[in-house]
């Protein structure tokens, strides 16, 4: 059966449920996976000790839905990453963040994280963004876990927003695509 | 107080001492000729009275911008007496041609990290120490950054990066091309 012979009507209504149906879906696994994220906390500086305090029952990060550090990136769907990232760590970063699976998303923790900070030299990444797509930046230095929290529910937002599909082959996600345009126009 | 040591280094190797002062928190140096280092260090290390056991730290000055400067590096050397509870400060200049000392890694097995870490960061050659590679840089940086010809914002990435060029950090050369 070609295409043509499907009435044009009856296409519009079956693209109309299916759209319908995909919309739903999207917003229930949306809404699953913002409040349910697995950090993988790279963190190399004294940022660190600023995360182990979200993490801790004052701040508490599971109050978020963020409960639960993973120490394999491929138990993880979030790459916060946390602290100054010099040139040598830099393909280790890389390489942790092609080692997590889709949909993964990167929280730049930290002013060093996110620009370099005030490490301005030969030896400092200025920004990871530089190498990996990321999501969420969180200025200070460090930042307070109250910015840290504002930052996650800002991730969690843009989560519950984007399209989720069941079966996401070949859907890279849009940040991510954004960053392969960026760095083949580098190149 | 090391002025007792120092003495003793002096009675002892009289042509290896080429200066001695106090600085100005106290400390007394003494600006040793490079062909002594070895002996005036084993000497320290095992005259009895003296002790001297514990390598504390080496590191190296970068003169190129002072006034004096000729010959260009300086490195510095703490040692540490358990048994006297005082430090010596030893000093050799190295020329910027000739940038080579002896190695002090085979007298004391502290040495051996900074002496690598000096030769990492100024360039500045051991002879006769076990394994001088970059100790904290990897093997594929080209130059020594603390050098202080060593442009400021040289950096050498492993991997491709997507380049930025929208932030200003004040003057000096960036690292972007």
């Amino acid at each position: 059966m070609a295409d043509s012979d499907i009435a044009p009507i009856l296409t519009t209504r079956h693209e109309e449920a299916m759209g319908f149906f995909q919309r739903m879906v999207s917003k229930g696994l949306g809404w699953a996976r913002k409040y349910s994220l697995f950090t993988y906390p790279y963190a190399t500086a004294c940022c660190g000790m600023e995360y182990m305090s979200v993490a801790a029952s004052r701040h508490d990060i599971s109050r978020f839905g963020a409960e639960f550090p993973r120490f394999s990136p491929r138990q993880a769907d979030l790459l916060m990453v946390v602290g100054t990232i010099n040139l040598k760590q830099a393909p280790i970063l890389k390489r942790v963040y092609e080692q997590m699976c889709e949909p993964k998303w990167v929280v730049a923790f930290g002013v060093c994280a996110s620009s370099g900070g005030f490490y301005d030299n030969y030896a400092v990444l200025q920004g990871i963004d530089r190498i990996i797509p990321v999501d969420v930046y969180i200025p200070g230095c460090p930042p307070r876990p109250e910015q840290v929290l504002d930052g996650l529910m800002m991730l969690q937002e843009k989560i519950g927003s984007q399209v989720h599909r069941i079966a996401d082959r070949g859907q890279p996600n849009a940040t991510a695509a954004h960053h392969e345009r960026m760095l083949s126009a580098g190149k | 107080m090391s002025i007792f040591a120092l003495d003793r280094v002096t009675a002892q190797f009289p042509e290896a001492v080429a200066e001695r002062y106090v600085d100005r928190a106290g400390g007394a140096w003494a600006v040793i000729h490079a062909d002594w280092l070895p002996k005036v260090a084993a000497f320290l290390k095992n005259d009895p009275e003296l002790n001297f056991k514990l390598f504390g730290s080496a590191d190296a000055v970068d003169r190129l911008h002072l006034a004096e400067n000729d010959p260009r590096f300086e490195v510095v050397y703490f040692l540490y007496s358990l048994t006297r509870h005082e430090h010596v400060r030893l000093k050799v200049r190295v020329s910027e041609s000739k940038a080579e000392l002896p190695s002090l890694a085979p007298l004391y097995r502290g040495a051996d990290w900074w002496e690598r870490f000096v030769w990492d960061f100024y360039g500045i050659r051991f002879t006769g120490h076990p394994d001088l590679r970059r100790i904290l840089l990897y093997e594929e940086f080209q130059g020594h950054p603390l050098r202080k010809d060593y442009a400021l914002r040289d950096r050498q990435p492993l991997i491709p990066e997507r380049p930025i060029k929208d932030i200003f950090r004040g003057p000096g050369t960036s690292g972007i091309a």
